[in-house]
Formats: structure tokens, C-alpha cells, sequence
């Protein structure tokens, strides 16, 4: 018999819930077994309530089990693992799980099936493609093949990315730059760190594409130090490319030369706003700039730099390879392609779901997401990271779609959703957002710096029930000062799970009609 | 737990030249000092600011801005809680305060003895296996009560955490 292959997660959510240890345990009760087998560490798939997840080769096509603990593995290797045997922990072929069957998985289409440091897995399943297609068509052509896919930039501001190169190709510069935004701050949000960590020759292709496109020739990626796995697998991805000549002078015998290099944040949320990002790669305080001018013609080192969200770098490969009518041709109105949906918090089935954009909130929150874990009815759910919007139950019906978010008061953002149950005070999740942005503001602008400070107090008044009419209406006129006067997003979208915590759940800030009794 | 160097000009002087050469080596430099010696000194300040050209202000201006950089040795063991909006969806206040109680150190705080820093954190991108923690440099999801009593007795005994 050939000997199998097993793939165990190496993500960081598996390896936060033991796969390290189990992948140990494995070989060893193989070793004892006598029995050889190749054990990949692959990314996870993003059907994180199932991980660690086991993945057995066979003829059927790759079998599941999962959650597993090491304590399973002597009984699923007895009931015949190796061969795709039931176990109670058995999930069956994992393509066919409807979870991930019924997504539409292009930017992450091989997230969790190969090994990420593999480049012969990564071209296996269509890698370099996109950036051998980009030196045949030349870098305008690329340019158009953006613009034309429609992508918009996924780090929640949504600028049309093709724009954005178009306007750094044209700027005039001895030196451009090419940045990916991999400051992934937003709770509820993981798509940055699957991808560094499940397929990072993706990203380091889309950005490959990136600086040919707009005759960069440096590249950074920014990220956290919350992501210490993601950084470790994107420097050896790194390192990999540039033995293979995919970095470095001459690409593909291209005449580009193009290279990267890792850069790791120090806890500074407000280092997600592009601006910002910019000044601590140069090494400075983590202060937004004010705009104009744009970083597309004077980004970092005051040089002309694309600074892009890594899902938007991440989706040039695809686009490249396929076209940018074939993108194009998924999605609703003006939100182009798809978006991978990340599902979190107090949900039964948590993960990253990416579709077309158009489904409805409900339909990911009940039907993909399977409702609460607790058991306990869904109050609201936070879209889009700290800055979002708590949406209640009577909003599901809308649309996963830019502009269908804007018009109900919320965003998008990075497409994090995070789920709360009806044990959540909203007025208690109100005062954590000033407290947030009172904690990470840059401290640039007033509105942000003082205005989140004082909204912490007023909010604190109002839960103390002192003069709670009067507290409120100086909330709201606070919200209002923060929303239109930050410098950037951090003090400028605070107001948005304020504003909506308290228009759709007033009863949490004691906000209830008159009892009867006291009415009389 | 990590094991770190003892302070020593030299060697934060090679630390440094080591990473000078690099486009805004400024965080570059930080993380390292830190990754060697467990937090950035005051004597590291003027250091920095001589090889990058910089005033001790803006170098003490980066330090200091980041939630990252300690200028005080951190504990035997550090535990960074996350404290976002996922987690706290998942019940993260109250296993905070349980935390708290149980490891005997306040959030933000490091133990009298020195043996348990405990912090909050925004975020780990494990919200799909809230509550989340780093411990001691290892990621560790769908965190309870148990998890927290392992903690502090592997702390207490003076094993590492989560290695079985």
C-alpha cells in the first residue's frame, strides 16, 4: 500500500486548539504502528469550529475528522483513519461539507488544501499563473485588468483598487513602493492572517503583479505582532520565492526586479489606517497623516506607494490568471467579486466563508453560521471590526454589499462578523468602543483624542442613570463632532456602534417607556 | 517561558547595528532589543537615537507610543487575554476577572513577586475560538475556567504552560 498522506492544520486557530500536540501524537502512534505515512501541515480550510481538523487522502477524495483531541488519535487510527473509515468524529469528505461546498472560493481557493510553504503545490493548483500572464500582457494592460474586475479594496474603505494603481503608475518617481496592509486589527476578522499563514506565495504573487504593474520595485507587509505564526510562514515564503527567482532581480526573466520584506506592528490598531501605517514603517510614531496628499503620490517616504488591503493583493493572482470580466461577473451593483465573510464570536459554526457578495446578513448569521453556540437567541451582530455597526435581528435581511450597508448606518469593513446572543448589554458594548478608541487614538486630532474620553463619561452617566434625556443628547451631538471632524476612521466610525447600540437596543441604556404605574 | 539576556550596552550596540541598515529601522530595532533582553531600557534610547541620526526625543516618541514595547521587565510569564469584541461575545470579561483573581494580578499588572504579567489584547484573529490568549508566546483557543487553573498551576510549579 502506498503509504497515506494526513494533513494537520498548522493555522494559527487549530494550533491554539492543539494541533501542534497532535500532530506529535500522530507520528509517534504511527512510528509504534510501524506504519509510514507523510504528514503535511496544511492551512486550515476556515471551518474553524471543526479544528483541529484531520485530513486523510483517499480514493473518495480527502476525509475529514474533527475536532479532534489527542486523546482520539489511537481510536481513529483503530477504526481505520488511515483509510477513511467512520469514526464518530468523521466528517466525510470535506469538499462535500455544505459549509464549504456552498462558497464561492476564488482569493481563497487553495487556503487549507496545500502546504503553504510548498511552491510546487502553490503552482500545482494554478499558482504564478496570474504573474506569468501579467509580464506577457505588460503593465498597463494589468493596470486595466484591475480596474476592470471591479475589485475594491477589502480593508473596508473600498476604493476601487485598479484606480488607486492607475494613479501611482502615472505619478512621476525615481522610486515607488508597493504596501500591504496586513494590520488586521478588527476583532471578528482572520482573512489576512489564513491567508500569510494557509498560502503565502499568494500574496507575495499578488504583490509580485502589484510592482510590475506600477513599476515598483519594494514591497512591504505590515503586520501584527497579535499574528507572531502568520509572520514566521510569510518570511519563509519569502525566503522560498526568492531562492526560485520569483523575487528578487529579473523575475521570470521578466527585466523586473521586484523584492519584499516583513515588518511587524507593536500593538497599534491605529496602524490599520493607511496613513499611519505609513509612518511606522518609516519608523515613527503611529501618527495618520492628514490627506491630501495620497499616498499614491506621496506615500511611504514620501514616495508614490500602493498601499493595499492584503485580501485585495491576495485577489490579483486570480484576476490576472482568469481575467477581470471572469471577477467581475460575481457580486452585486458596485460590489464586484467576492468577499471572504469571516463569522465569529458566539457562533455555532465559525469560520471564513467567502461568496459572492448579495447574501443577506441573516442568511450567514442562521443559516451558514447556525445560529448562536450558546443555544441563546441572537441579539445583534457587530459588522465590520470595533468600527462597525451592531446590527439587530430585524436588519437581516440586508444585503452583504457595500452600498446596502451604508444606506442602514454600517459597514463592511474586512467583512468580520461577530455574533452576540442575548446576554450582550449593548450600552456596556457602546462604552467599549470610546474606551477602544480612547485606548488606540494616535492622539492627532481632537475629536478622536478627547471626544472618545468624553464619551466614555457620558455613557457612564447614562448607565448611572444620571440625567440619562440630557446625557443622550449630548451623546449624539458628540458622535456627530467625532464623525465628521477625525482626522480617520478610528475617531471618525467610533460613532457607529455607538449610534446604532443605542437606535436599535435604547432599552439597554434604560432607555424604556414609562411604566404604567408610573404613568398614573 | 522566554529567557532573556541580561542588559548590556555591547550587545544592544550589535543589536542595533545589526538592523540599522534597514529602510525605517526604528521598529525594527525596538522589537529586537526587546526580543533580547525582555523589554527596551532607558539606556537604550540614546543608543538608537546616535545610530539612526535621530533625537533621543523621537526615539523615546516611538517607544512610547506603542502598546507593544515595555520599558520595565515583564514577569516569568506573560499572559496577554484578549479583551475585543469577539471574545467578549464568548464571555472573555468574566473569565478576565476570573483570571485576574486566580493568577493574583491585576489586568495591566505584573505580580509582586515577578512571577505572571497579565494583559489585555486586541485581537489575535481567533474569534471563530473565542476566548483567545497568548501564553507565554503560544496561542491557546476556546479558553475556560480550566485552562486558566492549568495555568496557574504549571506557573506555580514552575513548568511551562501547554506543553503535554
Amino acid at each position: 500500500m502506498k503509504s497515506p498522506r494526513i494533513f494537520v492544520p498548522n493555522d494559527a486557530t487549530a494550533v491554539a486548539c492543539g494541533a501542534d500536540r497532535i500532530a506529535r501524537k500522530l507520528a509517534h502512534e504511527l512510528l509504534a504502528r510501524g506504519v509510514t505515512a507523510d504528514i503535511t501541515r496544511n492551512g486550515s480550510r476556515g471551518l474553524f469550529w471543526l479544528e483541529p481538523l484531520i485530513e486523510v487522502e483517499t480514493e473518495k477524495g480527502r476525509v475529514g475528522y474533527g475536532p479532534v483531541k489527542p486523546s482520539d488519535i489511537e481510536s481513529l487510527l483503530q477504526a481505520g483513519m488511515l483509510h477513511g473509515a467512520d469514526h464518530p468524529l468523521c466528517v466525510g469528505v470535506v469538499d462535500e461539507i455544505p459549509y464549504l461546498k456552498k462558497q464561492t472560493r476564488l482569493t481563497f481557493a487553495r487556503v487549507g488544501i496545500i502546504d503553504p510553504l510548498s511552491l510546487t503545490d502553490y503552482e500545482a493548483h494554478g499558482g504564478y499563473r496570474g504573474l506569468k500572464r501579467a509580464i506577457e500582457i505588460g503593465p498597463s494592460a494589468t493596470v486595466e485588468e484591475v480596474v476592470e474586475s471591479g475589485l475594491r479594496g477589502r480593508g473596508g474603505a473600498g476604493f476601487p483598487t485598479g484606480i488607486k494603481w492607475r494613479t501611482v503608475a502615472a505619478a512621476p518617481a525615481d522610486q515607488r513602493y508597493i504596501v500591504c496592509n496586513a494590520d488586521e486589527g478588527d476583532s471578528g476578522t482572520f482573512a489576512d492572517r489564513l491567508i500569510m499563514e494557509a498560502d503565502p506565495f499568494c500574496l507575495i504573487e499578488g504583490m509580485t503583479i502589484a510592482g510590475l504593474a506600477v513599476g515598483a520595485t519594494r514591497g512591504y507587509v505590515y503586520s501584527r505582532s497579535e499574528y507572531p505564526l502568520a509572520f514566521v510562514v510569510m518570511e519563509k515564503a519569502i525566503e522560498k520565492a526568492r531562492n526560485a527567482g520569483l523575487l528578487g532581480k529579473n523575475i521570470l526573466g521578466s527585466g523586473l526586479d521586484f523584492d519584499l520584506e516583513m515588518r511587524m506592528g507593536a500593538g497599534a490598531y491605529v496602524c490599520g489606517e493607511e496613513t499611519a501605517l505609513l509612518e511606522s514603517l518609516e519608523g515613527k510614531r503611529g501618527l495618520v497623516r492628514a490627506k491630501p496628499p495620497l499616498p499614491a503620490h506621496k506615500g511611504l517616504f514620501q514616495k508614490p506607494t500602493v498601499i493595499n488591503n492584503l485580501v485585495s493583493l491576495a485577489t490579483i493572482p486570480v484576476i490576472l490568471d482568469k481575467g477581470g470580466s471572469f471577477y467581475r461577473d460575481f457580486g452585486m451593483g458596485r460590489s464586484r467579486g467576492t468577499m471572504p465573510i469571516q463569522i465569529a464570536g458566539n457562533v455555532k459554526f465559525g469560520g471564513l466563508f467567502e461568496t459572492a457578495f448579495g447574501i443577506t446578513l441573516g442568511e450567514l448569521v442562521n443559516d451558514i453560521g447556525g445560529g448562536t453556540a450558546s443555544g441563546r437567541p441572537v441579539k445583534a451582530v457587530q459588522a465590520g471590526g470595533p468600527l462597525g455597526a451592531y446590527l439587530p435581528v430585524h436588519q437581516f435581511d440586508t444585503p452583504f454589499d457595500y452600498e446596502a450597508f451604508a444606506a442602514k448606518d454600517a459597514l463592511i469593513g474586512h467583512g468580520g462578523l461577530v455574533v452576540f446572543d442575548d446576554s450582550v448589554d449593548l450600552a456596556d458594548m457602546a462604552r467599549f468602543a470610546m474606551e477602544f478608541c480612547a485606548h488606540e487614538s494616535c492622539g492627532k486630532c481632537t475629536p478622536c483624542r478627547i471626544g472618545s474620553t468624553r464619551g466614555v463619561e457620558t455613557l457612564d452617566k447614562v448607565m448611572a442613570g444620571e440625567q440619562r434625556a440630557q446625557n443622550l443628547v449630548l451623546l449624539r451631538d458628540l458622535c456627530n463632532t467625532m464623525k465628521l471632524g477625525s482626522l480617520c476612521a478610528l475617531g471618525g466610525f467610533t460613532p457607529y456602534p455607538v449610534l446604532s447600540a443605542l437606535t436599535h437596543f435604547p432599552e439597554d441604556f434604560g432607555d424604556t417607556p414609562s411604566l404604567p404605574a408610573a404613568a398614573e | 517561558m522566554a529567557v532573556y539576556e541580561d542588559w548590556s550596552t555591547e550587545r544592544a550596540a550589535q543589536v542595533i547595528a545589526d538592523h540599522r541598515h534597514l529602510e525605517g529601522a526604528t521598529m525594527p530595532i525596538l522589537h529586537a532589543l526587546q526580543e533580547t533582553f525582555g523589554f527596551v531600557p532607558d539606556p537604550a534610547v540614546p543608543l538608537i537615537a546616535e545610530s539612526l541620526n535621530l533625537s533621543r526625543a523621537e526615539v523615546y516618541g516611538v517607544l512610547t507610543f506603542y502598546h507593544d514595547f515595555r520599558r520595565e521587565p515583564p514577569g516569568h510569564h506573560v499572559v496577554k487575554l484578549c479583551a475585543a469584541e469577539a471574545c467578549q461575545s464568548m464571555g472573555g470579561k468574566a473569565l478576565a476577572a476570573y483570571a485576574e483573581d486566580k493568577l493574583g494580578v491585576g489586568m495591566g499588572e505584573t505580580s509582586p513577586d515577578g512571577k505572571v504579567t497579565l494583559e489585555p489584547i486586541y485581537c489575535l484573529g481567533l474569534c471563530a475560538c473565542a476566548p483567545s490568549a497568548l501564553v507565554d508566546g503560544q496561542l491557546v483557543g476556546r479558553l475556560d475556567a480550566g485552562t486558566i487553573d492549568e495555568m496557574a498551576d504549571c506557573f506555580a510549579n514552575g513548568k511551562s504552560f501547554g506543553d503535554a
